[in-house]
């Protein structure tokens, strides 16, 4: 597995394939936004029934990240469930498969917008999380520094050739990282959005997901 | 030059004066003194008063009012519509008596209104008390609530509205009691998921009424039968009618001084003569074959329209309120001439035309000589029209084309059997309606033209796929969408979700689009599409209703625009509807490559394929052509295929494929009729082994494998079939929100259940419409083997256009990655940050 080392307010961190974040000195390894059981809450307030394999394609990414970096820490980086009561609606079989991840490691769920309250499934419960130097929240606080979260699914657009390509991607600035989306239904916002141009830095740097992740300066529309 | 401003003048409306629309509604009445007594005494009278008589097929549509199916075949213009109505208003004035009698649908909300005011002269003239009203997306919802509660007479409607009214539990009440459906245009629907949506409402309708008859009204086409078992009840027979055809129409090629350009589709050159017939004639219809096309052609036209001759411009991008004050102008006689798209296919007859100009390669004989209709029909006189190639290659289809004409060849392929995702779609209709018994519905559905062949499984599975997802995964048992009773009636589970079902019905296909709008004044220009104005950036400018336009931003998913001095536009091109040539106009092409006699082609065309006779050859039958050559910094193949559009666009996706498992980094191809253009990073030194057919079959069965042509269908079925709820209006996300793109949920389907229904029908849809195996599986038999590789230094005559074609499809591999690295260099060279693997802030 191809990875994009680099630097962040101290820390040396690695962006995954996957838009996963690891953080070799710490053994932690670091998801956002998984977003499990939003085809069941779709289905369940009478809207489409999407195909309901997102939350074992989720698992499955997320176990081979565990495998691959063994990661002795694990932290959800909030909205790991799509509404407050999901993680008690889901199947059997994949309550036990966070179980089984679960095992033998440290497992944090920092709690986002869409998942406030506590969870029924082991590890703890945390609105925010700091290891020093690094802050762990769900949505970015304009003033803070030191600070990693996730909400935004950030994406990036590239023109290549005459062509458009379309990634997630990390945002960074010297202040804060923000990491894509992990969850399969989750979408993306494009890095040249305002609320994300007013939130990073001039010189942000965008690190592509994908086979052989890579940083670019954050995409910002001309204007 | 003038200025916009001088141009506005044309559609502003004017007062106090005859529409000259309802003298071209009834004209057709002037010629035939027969039938008269077969009219009830009010409208026999009103007619003796008018000193109006009428034509045989509308005579015979009175004779033959009594049966359960009828379909008149008439040509453009040909009074069909009321000849249609006429039944109705003899039944009425006979004996009037509340409630619904008939409904008229049309694919056009337009037409509706028209022929609510067409209808009005006869009923108030012949002192009738019928009442006409309509109902389209556009009527005020106190209107619609009325109307279902109280009925008119004669309902005019679309199959979306109408789909909508079945849905509701009160549908019974509504059209209880009536005799008649209208189904104006048929031919036009008959080719769309449209057409089979209205097919399964009628089917809902005989059910409700036993005895309701059908009338189809079609312009002239090849098959008639087909569209007659399309109409009427399976297996039920259905009359044809056919009226008289007229005379043949006078079509010629327009011959300029100036040799049409190499390629391109603007056909510039030809606009001094353009304006020159317009002069010469009253009124002209020019029609173009892309929506880019159009505005460039009116902008051109308007740079050389001295005279300040009114000419005006309507196509489907343009705002509705501009279109219709063009159409206005129209009907007045204001304007000299429209350049129009098909938008102006179908619609209001127009008598003052008498001229039609088609710009650009006619692409399809039947859609021709329907449009060549639109001239001067009112006088029995024969149609004029004249044919403008675009290009050089244009010149040789438009010969084709006049050819095909004369022979009175139309050109068409049967469609097959009606799409299960427009099935899902009617089963969720029939939800929200109230319970219903699978049996009943599914013997309801067979009896719908397109679904005559329905197999119980099928109807089994789309049920399935409505109730529960139909995933292999069974997740969704709690939250069905549909659940049994006890009885086994079939119900929502949550009847608010009738609410979603309803703004979900229909099956017209829109891209995402964005209004474009004056910065600060908020007067709609019209739309685009979103993937267009993803590609502006500040000071960029563009085409739009005639006007160069400047980019200055987005706000609020309103594309803002300001006045660009400017002459020439930066970026002019925005999609629409693109054409493919039938197969029947590309074998009359290569037959006339193979007699290899030019002379009835102008002499630059005839000079252009000997020069392509010299540097490399010309395509022959029998024979596959390929040419390889260097261009652009990249190594391009041409495959001439002359398999028409659709195959060769499965062409391009299976020998990408086979390109990329063989290592030639395939970037992408683009297809026309005629070739297949691909490009990749490294060149193809011997083609031969990629056309081996068992290995294309191969290939065709790996063909879910992700490409973008496949996920475009999917997310046309998906949506259609109420897997993806459309995006409405006042829920458009703003930004703040993600999207998930269909995308994600084709690619977890591939991956999870490749089997699944949704699958299947991406599957069919794309083997009819955009595959045409058969056609592939066809050119293999025909050339046996004898491929003619001819590799070339640099661009041939013939591959010249296909350069300029839009549409291309990109290939996501190894190509991609290696240029994703090249980028990536560059952006961190000129970022100044030439650390890449150790980025330190």
């Amino acid at each position: 597995m191809k990875t994009f080392e680099f630097s962040f307010c101290g820390a040396s961190l690695h962006a995954l394939p996957t838009g996963a974040l690891f953080w070799p000195e710490q053994s932690l390894l670091v998801v956002s936004d998984l977003h499990f059981g939003k085809s069941a809450r779709l289905s369940a307030v009478g809207g489409a029934q999407l195909p309901p394999y997102e939350t074992a394609d989720t698992l499955l990414k997320l176990e081979t990240d565990l495998a691959q970096t063994k990661a002795q820490t694990l932290i959800c980086l909030g909205d790991s469930f799509d509404a407050p009561d999901v993680a008690d609606a889901l199947p059997e079989y994949d309550r036990l498969w966070i179980t089984r991840l679960q095992a033998g490691r440290d497992w944090i769920w920092i709690e986002g917008n869409h998942d406030p309250g506590p969870v029924s499934l082991g590890g703890s419960h945390l609105a925010e999380r700091t290891i020093t130097p690094l802050t762990f929240r769900h949505i970015a606080c304009p003033d803070e520094t030191g600070e990693v979260s996730g909400h935004y699914h950030p994406k990036a657009r590239l023109a290549l050739r005459g062509r458009t390509l379309s990634r997630p991607c990390f945002l960074m600035d010297r202040d804060r990282l923000i990491l894509p989306a992990y969850g399969a239904y989750t979408g993306g916002l494009r890095s040249d959005t305002p609320v994300l141009c007013n939130l990073m830095r001039p010189d942000a740097l965008a690190i592509l997901t994908g086979a052989h992740p890579a940083a670019i300066p954050m995409p910002r529309r001309a204007t | 030059m003038k200025s916009p401003e001088t141009r506005r003048h044309i559609v502003q409306p004017r007062t106090n004066r005859q529409p000259a629309y309802i003298s071209v509604f009834l004209l057709f009445l002037t010629r035939y003194p027969i039938g008269m007594n077969d009219l009830p005494l009010p409208l026999a009278r009103w007619f003796e008063t008018r000193g109006w008589n009428m034509h045989p097929h509308q005579q015979a549509m009175l004779n033959r009012a009594s049966a359960p199916s009828l379909m008149l075949v008439a040509p453009t213009g040909g009074g069909k519509t009321l000849a249609g109505f006429l039944p109705t208003l003899a039944e009425l004035s006979a004996d009037l008596k509340p409630g619904l009698h008939t409904l008229y649908v049309s694919p056009l909300k337009a037409l509706a209104a028209d022929i609510k005011r067409n209808l009005r002269t006869p009923i108030e003239e012949a002192g009738l008390d019928i009442r006409v009203e309509d109902r389209t997306g556009d009527t005020p919802a106190s209107r619609k609530k009325r109307q279902r509660a109280d009925p008119p007479h004669i309902l005019l409607t679309t199959p979306e509205s109408l789909a909508l009214l079945t849905s509701y539990p009160d549908a019974p009440r509504m059209f209880a009691g009536l005799k008649r459906v209208v189904v104006d245009e048929i031919h036009a629907l008959a080719d769309s998921k449209r057409g089979d949506q209205l097919m399964l409402a009628l089917a809902r309708l005989q059910t409700l009424c036993p005895d309701l008859r059908r009338v189809g009204l079609s312009a002239t086409v090849e098959d008639p039968d087909a569209i007659a078992r399309f109409l009427a009840r399976a297996p039920d027979p259905c009359e044809i009618i056919n009226a008289d055809p007229g005379p043949d129409p006078d079509i010629q090629m327009l011959t300029t001084h100036e040799a049409p350009p190499w390629s391109g589709g603007g056909a510039k050159y030809a606009i001094p003569a353009v304006l020159e017939q317009v002069k010469q004639h009253k009124t002209t219809l020019i029609f173009h074959n892309t929506r880019a096309q159009a505005e460039l052609f009116f902008r051109n036209l308007w740079l050389v329209n001295e005279d300040g001759l009114p000419i005006g411009i309507h196509h489907g991008s343009l705002d509705r309120g501009q279109r219709e004050k063009v159409e206005a102008a129209m009907v007045r006689g204001d304007l000299r001439a429209i350049v129009c798209t098909g938008s102006l296919d179908l619609g209001i007859d127009w008598g003052n035309v008498d001229l039609v100009i088609q710009v650009g390669a006619p692409k399809n004989v039947k859609r021709l000589v329907q449009r060549i209709g639109r001239a001067n029909h009112r006088f029995n006189a024969p149609s004029k029209a004249l044919l403008v190639p675009a290009n050089r290659f244009e010149v040789v289809e438009c010969l084709a084309a006049l050819e095909a004409v004369r022979e009175h060849d139309l050109d068409g392929d049967p469609r097959g059997a009606g799409p299960r995702d427009v099935l899902c779609q009617h089963i969720l209709i029939a939800a929200s309606a109230g319970p219903f018994e699978a049996d009943d519905l599914y013997s309801e559905m067979t009896g719908a033209g397109p679904f005559a062949a329905l197999g119980r499984a099928e109807f089994d599975a789309c049920l399935d796929f409505c109730a529960t997802g139909g995933y292999a995964l069974r997740a969704y048992d709690q939250w069905q969408r549909l659940q049994q009773r006890p009885g086994g009636q079939w119900q929502l589970r949550d009847p608010r979700s009738a609410l979603r079902i309803r703004q979900n019905i229909g099956t017209i296909q829109d891209s995402d689009k964005l209004k474009v709008k004056w910065r600060g004044r908020g007067a709609s220009l019209g739309e685009v599409e979103e993937s267009f104005a993803a590609q502006l950036t500040k000071g960029d400018t563009f085409l739009i209703g005639g006007q160069i336009v400047r980019y200055e931003g987005l706000r609020e998913l309103v594309v803002e625009v300001s006045r660009d001095p400017g002459r020439k536009p930066k970026v002019a091109v925005f999609s629409g509807t693109k054409f493919a040539t039938s197969t029947q106009l590309s074998q009359r092409i290569l037959r006339y490559f193979q007699a290899g006699d030019f002379s009835a082609l102008p002499p630059h065309t005839a000079d252009w394929l000997r020069l392509q006779g010299e540097v490399s050859a010309l395509p022959q039958p029998g024979r596959l052509q390929i040419e390889t050559f260097p261009h652009d910094g990249r190594h391009q193949m041409v495959v001439y295929g002359f398999a028409g559009r659709n195959a060769q666009q499965t062409l391009g996706l299976l020998l990408t494929k086979r390109m990329e498992e063989m290592g030639l980094a395939p970037m992408g191809f683009v297809s026309t009729d005629y070739a297949t253009l691909i490009w990749g990073l490294d060149a193809v030194h011997d083609p031969a082994p990629l056309f081996d057919l068992d290995m294309l079959e191969a290939g065709l069965d790996g063909w879910l494998a992700g490409n973008a042509v496949m996920k475009r269908s999917f997310r046309g079925c998906a949506t259609i079939a109420g897997l993806i709820e459309r995006q409405l209006g006042g829920q458009r996300k703003t930004g703040r929100q993600a999207t998930m793109s269909s995308d994600i949920l084709y690619d977890t389907l591939l991956k999870y259940d490749p089997d699944h229904l949704l699958m299947q029908i991406t599957r069919d849809e794309a083997m009819r419409g955009l595959v045409d195996f058969a056609r592939i599986r066809e050119m293999c038999g025909r050339v046996q083997g004898r491929i003619d590789h001819i590799a070339l230094e640099k661009v041939t005559p013939l591959a010249a256009p296909m350069f300029l074609e839009v549409g291309k499809v990109p290939v996501k591999g190894e190509a991609e990655e290696r240029l994703l690295a090249e980028e990536l260099d560059r952006l961190m060279g000129a970022s100044g940050l030439t650390q890449i693997d150790k980025a330190t802030l």
